[in-house]
């Protein structure tokens, strides 16, 4: 047997269940699951790497879309898998698609190319930030089918080489 | 069947109706529009993600 130097893979999907904290905030005061939500953005907006938490600033605005969009439905909890003694991947996808609008309560959006997937338990601080090919939608609806929850695909993945 | 429009529901008889598919790496989408005549009265967009391309790299130090 041999040591190996490594990020342990566990850690990596508790650090998507605050298991871990190394600093001082925030306080939990509940074992339950925090809620996420999806925003949508205008292809005008810049929303990046940068932003820090969700902002009404370059969201889409349309009848039947609220401000701050939809809240992600979360069955699965992160999970974590070793791919090798020095490697792993922590990841989480959610567990249904994100869809704004219905036949009932159509939407209208302007050109759009960016999803803000934020915590509006903690703050509204940003977790991802995901784009795609720029779209509009008139009196209808927009499906976001999520990736398969694999370590190569999952729609977050905190992985160690 | 009935379609919602930017005209409120309307027979899909009285519509043209165009459908296509983007397909790329990040996403595939399937679109669905009708017309009234030249006028685009509803669409609507299913975007299937593959794979997010973007991912954390945490990296333990090396002593």
């Amino acid at each position: 047997m041999a040591n190996t130097q490594s990020m342990c893979t566990s850690f990596l999907g508790e650090l998507m269940t605050a298991t871990h904290n190394f600093g001082t905030a925030p306080t939990r005061g509940t074992s339950a699951a925090d809620t996420f939500k999806a925003a949508l953005y205008l292809a005008s907006a810049t929303i990046n790497a940068s932003t820090t938490a969700y902002t009404s600033t370059g969201e889409v605005a349309s009848a039947n879309y609220s401000a701050g969009g939809v809240a992600i439905t979360s069955a699965n909890p992160p999970t974590s898998t070793n791919t090798s003694a020095t490697a792993g991947t922590g990841y989480w996808t959610p567990s249904a698609s994100i869809v704004y609008g219905s036949v009932g309560s159509p939407v209208t959006f302007a050109s759009f190319d960016c999803v803000l997937v934020y915590n509006s338990t903690q703050s509204d601080k940003a977790v991802s930030v995901h784009t795609f090919t720029a779209q509009t939608v008139t009196s209808g609806t927009f499906t976001l089918t999520m990736p398969s929850n694999t370590t190569s695909t999952a729609l977050l993945r905190l992985v160690t080489t | 069947m009935l379609v919602m429009t930017t005209k409120g529901e309307m027979d899909e008889a009285l519509l043209e109706k165009k459908t296509g598919t983007i397909d790329n790496d990040n996403e595939t989408i399937n679109w669905v529009e009708y017309w009234l005549e030249d006028e685009l009265v509803h669409r609507s967009v299913d975007m299937v993600l593959k794979k997010y391309t973007v991912s954390g790299l945490p990296v333990a130090a090396s002593f």
